[in-house]
């Protein structure tokens, strides 16, 4: 049965590699191509019309756009090793906490990087806020998903990403291990996870991605 | 009709008259013929059920079912819909699915959001977020276009009214009222006629209609939320 596989994404996007994580644990073989962002491909215009955005998964020629939509149509079309709960109830509560974590987290995190002294300060006090929202949820599990790394830890890569961003910048600490002992545990089940750790942006490159984007613009500490 | 369980099915909507958010949860357990008890809160002091059931955000709508907290209107429609599978909501087909859950994320992000913005602000801001709005509605207009004619009256396509269409039908009744009272125009029959037509036929569907609420109570209403946000935005 021939499949066809793209993900058109960026090397630095959590979003983009949101969806190689997912594609790599059902073990499904995908050829991703790397988009430039200031010189998009007409493919990625062809198939992303409304928002011209990475990440877009491309199966048997069928675009499917968003990156929580995607995981959605990856845990539907490849049901082994399924990402989401089967129960609709804790399907539900999956879902809420990707939302939250996309609606409220993601945007904090943005604003942090861009703002200075005392909004950064703000806004540093409300990511930790829902840091502690979210550690609640984690209630003695290994994962958000129970014993494996499921839908809503994958969302949550937005955090591995923003203690890059952190240490590149030089940044007021976010999440440290005496004010967030649960969550600290988690983070480094996840980036020690096989599939996950194949899936973070190599290291040096991150942070001279951060430096360069958003370093002159920040205040440290 | 309702779930063949042998339990007694308590479901239980915690909601609020002028919510449209609400509203949509209405209509998709109204589609599916589900019994609920409707619960109405009142947000200037929210009961102990609403802030124990959502402590994370407090708001309306709270879906219980058999006492289990559901909330955020598109999670709730979701789990309504696999929870009672008579009368699918969302397509089968996975693809489908992404299509019908893209277009909710859309008309959310771009629509819904810009359209609260565009009630609470005022001079520039207003000005940027209704320009964002008219230009969502243009994409949107696209989309009904290509997907709407004669005989596909709704997004949901051949099973009526579907997804999309409940995520979006909160515009046919708060729409009007949200220009007339944040003063701005968005809404034209010219330039998105096939939303306009989506519209006049969303209204007439038998489930919807007995749900519209009076324009002028609504006006009051959102009246009295804009002038209470910006004169708080005027203290900071």
């Amino acid at each position: 049965m021939a499949e066809e596989v793209k993900l058109f994404g960026t090397w630095a996007s959590p979003f983009s590699r949101r969806i190689e994580v997912a594609l790599k644990l059902k073990g499904v073989q995908f050829e991703y191509i790397e988009e430039n962002l200031s010189n998009k491909s007409p493919a990625l215009l062809e198939y992303n019309p409304v928002h011209k955005k990475i990440p877009v998964l491309v199966h048997n020629g069928k675009p499917v756009a968003e990156s929580l939509v995607i995981l959605e149509y990856i845990d539907e079309t490849w049901k082994h090793n399924p990402i989401l709960p089967t129960d609709p109830y804790e399907k539900a509560i999956a879902r809420f906490w990707a939302k939250y974590i996309d609606d409220k987290l993601w945007p904090a995190a943005t604003k942090v990087l861009v703002s200075k002294g005392e909004e950064q300060k703000g806004v540093t006090e409300e990511i930790q806020e829902q840091l502690k929202t979210l550690e609640s949820e984690l209630k003695g599990k290994k994962f958000f998903g129970g014993e494996s790394l499921g839908f809503v830890d994958i969302a949550a890569n937005i955090i591995v990403f923003l203690l890059v961003a952190q240490e590149a910048l030089g940044l007021m600490e976010i999440l440290t291990e005496e004010q967030f002992p649960v969550l600290h545990e988690w983070y480094q089940r996840l980036v020690d996870d096989a599939v996950f750790k194949e899936c973070v942006p190599p290291r040096e490159r991150h942070l001279g991605f951060f430096k360069v984007r958003f370093g002159s613009s920040t205040a440290s500490k | 009709m309702a779930s063949a369980a042998m339990q007694e099915e308590q479901v239980k909507l915690l909601g609020f008259w002028f919510s449209p958010f609400v509203r949509r949860v209405e209509w998709a357990l109204k589609f599916k013929g589900i019994e609920y008890e409707y619960v109405e809160e009142d947000l200037t002091n929210k009961s102990s059920l609403l802030l124990t059931s959502n402590p994370v955000h407090k708001t309306v709508p709270v879906l219980l079912h058999n006492g289990n907290p559901i909330v955020e209107s598109l999670v709730i429609i979701e789990y309504i819909d696999e929870n009672w599978k008579q009368n699918p909501i969302l397509p089968q087909d996975p693809h489908e699915r992404a299509k019908a859950r893209f277009w909710a994320n859309f008309i959310e992000q771009k629509i819904t959001e810009a359209a609260r913005t565009a009630l609470l602000t005022q001079g520039e801001q207003q000005e940027k977020v209704v320009k964002e709005l008219k230009e969502a509605m243009e994409v949107l207009e696209g989309e009904a276009a290509a997907k709407l004619n004669d005989k596909t009256l709704f997004f949901g396509g051949k099973n009526g009214l579907g997804y999309v269409d409940i995520v979006l039908g909160w515009i046919c009744n708060w729409a009007e009222v949200i220009e007339e009272v944040g003063g701005f125009k968005v809404l034209d029959p010219q330039k998105q006629p096939h939303i306009h037509k989506w519209m006049a036929n969303f209204v007439e569907e038998p489930l919807i209609k007995p749900t519209l609420l009076p324009k002028e109570k609504m006006v009051v209403y959102f009246q009295m939320v804009r002038q209470a946000y910006l004169g708080l935005a005027a203290k900071k």
